[in-house]
């Protein structure tokens, strides 16, 4: 057949003919002159902004690169990492209990799951910390026994809950509430089908959750989880007030006896943006790696060359 | 003393006076319906009708309000006590529904799992089989559903139709005494529909035993033993193909044939 097959089939009135032939027309796409004006004005603000940090005495970087790397900042480093691993660790499989208490069907589990989310996510974190850390005030003698009724071990609550037991207590179990809403999410997101597929070739419920949805709501609890890292990292600086020497407090401590403020601040911001940016890398792993199951192409991983999207039905 | 399983031709799947309503809505108004073993019964119906409703009850993803039903001669989701029916622990219920396969309209394959992986999962998981033999067995089944090569794919990689037959041979992997279809083939392209009725053609050759909730009028008038047709939660006519589907006494059958047709 004549004509060309993009084009509209002709008319019965046999038209075909008379159409003139289609031509060839090149696009012209629209300028942007003022991200151009943008560009520049920014520029001016980064160069300011660049020399303000580098002509500024305040800032003090002959200072910041001479306690860097420093013995006790790399403690405090230390301890804020080990903080941050021991508290999401906690997070994540308290959230999960949690967060499975609070969809069981039984109430009392249910009710309360919902009352340690509100208690926990209500009270400001820096009073949790200060709380855990002054228990001893409370309950002098932790002790382990019948209830009512003889004891078989017993302890100072001061020399049970050091600043670092306090400061995992203060951070584990508020990161356990809001680790426990984010499964809850990400168990919700699965459909239900999955369940009763589950539940119809004789799993129980706990089988389903654990077997079939938690490892499919992992692809939606990532994100959010990789902030609640990034959360931690930060918030735990709030230890200083509980005296644990953590990144931040170990600078605040040389600053007190040498007064440089300012560039020691800044050791403490270059570190906090160097385990940030590797967590957030971290994130982006396993964004990819969870992904896998739900990619439409065969396994095999990430292949940018090849084109995405349905395969075809040959290529079933 | 149990006079129902000292009975010899116990029905397969036996439904007594089942009630249950969603609120103050009934659903089902007192169902009673005996399937016979090898027997391949289509549900028909308006929606609504409760029909979906009452194969959910068969494996007791819903339960009852009232009325009890047994499968292969036991009670599901209760067990007898003298005069009581005491409600099962999750793990027996369970196993009474691992007996009982069922393929759902939106085919609901795991999804974080392989083709073969949905099928061994239950056996291996549920039943402790030694997982050699499972995959055997689940190979075996994708064959008979002709997707034999399919085995390592994702679910998300897969035609409609071919999950839709994957969720059958899942099902019949943990070797089922009955098999629930709940409107197999009402979530797929018309060209698809074809393949997965012709699996379950195949299996009703074969001597399952099938309940089967459908809109496909030609599929029941050709492959099903008995045809009940589902009103207001009742059975409003039961009975051969041919006499429900083409000579219904029912006003309301004759409407609703009108309107699937």
């Amino acid at each position: 057949m004549s004509g060309n097959p993009l084009q509209a089939p002709a008319a019965e009135t046999g038209r075909d003919a008379a159409l003139p032939p289609p031509r060839e027309r090149k696009i012209r796409h629209r300028r942007h002159p003022w991200r151009w004006a943008g560009v520049a004005v920014l520029a001016v603000l980064v160069a300011m902004l660049a020399h303000s940090f580098l002509s500024d005495q305040a800032f003090a970087w002959g200072i910041v690169g001479q306690y860097l790397a420093a013995g006790p900042v790399m403690d405090g480093l230390l301890t804020t990492i080990e903080l941050t691993a021991i508290t999401m660790a906690i997070g994540i499989v308290g959230g999960v209990l949690i967060a499975a208490m609070r969809l069981s069907p039984n109430p009392i589990m249910s009710r309360v799951a919902w009352f340690y989310v509100w208690l926990l996510r209500s009270v400001p974190l820096l009073v949790q910390l200060l709380f855990w850390y002054n228990l001893g005030a409370l309950y002098p003698r932790l002790s382990l026994g019948v209830p009512f009724g003889p004891t078989f071990v017993s302890a100072g609550s001061n020399t049970l809950i050091s600043p670092f037991t306090a400061a995992i207590l203060g951070l584990g179990l508020h990161e356990v509430a809001y680790m426990a809403e984010i499964f809850r999410g990400g168990i919700l997101s699965v459909p239900q089908g999955q369940t009763e597929a589950a539940l119809s070739l004789g799993m129980t419920r706990r089988g389903a959750l654990f077997r079939i949805v938690l490892p499919q709501a992992v692809r939606v609890v990532v994100p959010p989880t990789g902030s609640e890292v990034i959360n931690v990292v930060k918030g735990s600086a709030l230890v200083s007030v509980i005296t644990l020497t953590d990144l931040l407090y170990s600078v605040q401590k040389i600053y007190a006896e040498n007064y440089r403020v300012i560039p020691l601040l800044i050791v403490a911001v270059i570190w906090y943006l160097i385990v940030t940016s590797v967590l957030s890398a971290g994130q982006y792993l396993l964004e990819r790696r969870f992904g896998r199951s739900l990619a439409r192409t065969p396994r095999g991983g990430w292949r940018p060359w090849r084109q995405r999207g349905i395969p075809s039905e040959e290529a079933l | 003393m149990n006079n129902a399983a000292a009975e010899a031709r116990e029905p397969m799947v036996r439904a007594v006076g089942v009630h249950k309503s969603y609120g103050h809505v009934p659903v089902l108004n007192g169902l009673t319906l005996d399937v016979a073993g090898g027997e391949v019964l289509c549900l028909l119906g308006p929606s609504g009708s409760g029909k979906s409703t009452f194969l959910r009850c068969i494996n007791h993803l819903e339960a009852p309000d009232s009325g009890y039903i047994s499968v292969a001669g036991e009670l599901i989701g209760y067990r007898e006590q003298g005069e009581f029916l005491v409600e099962a622990s999750e793990r027996q219920i369970a196993r009474k529904r691992a007996e009982i396969g069922m393929v759902f309209q939106q085919f609901n394959l795991f999804s974080n799992k392989t083709v073969l992986a949905n099928l061994t999962e239950a056996p291996v998981r549920v039943r402790r089989e030694p997982r050699a033999e499972v995959e055997e067995r689940a190979r075996a089944n994708l064959r008979r559903v002709g997707l034999a090569d399919l085995a390592d794919r994702y679910p998300g990689q897969l035609s409609g139709g071919q999950q839709q037959r994957v969720a059958i041979a899942r099902a019949l992997t943990m070797r089922p005494k009955v098999m629930l279809f709940d409107e197999p083939t009402s979530a797929l392209d018309p060209e698809l529909v074809g393949e997965v009725l012709d699996v379950m053609r195949d299996l009703a050759a074969d001597g399952m035993t099938m309940v089967v909730v459908t809109h496909e009028i030609g599929f029941a008038r050709e492959v099903a033993t008995r045809v009940a047709f589902l009103h207001h939660g009742q059975i409003a006519e039961i009975g051969s193909p041919a006499s429900v589907i083409e000579h219904p006494s029912h006003e309301r059958i004759r409407a609703f044939l009108t309107t699937v047709r």
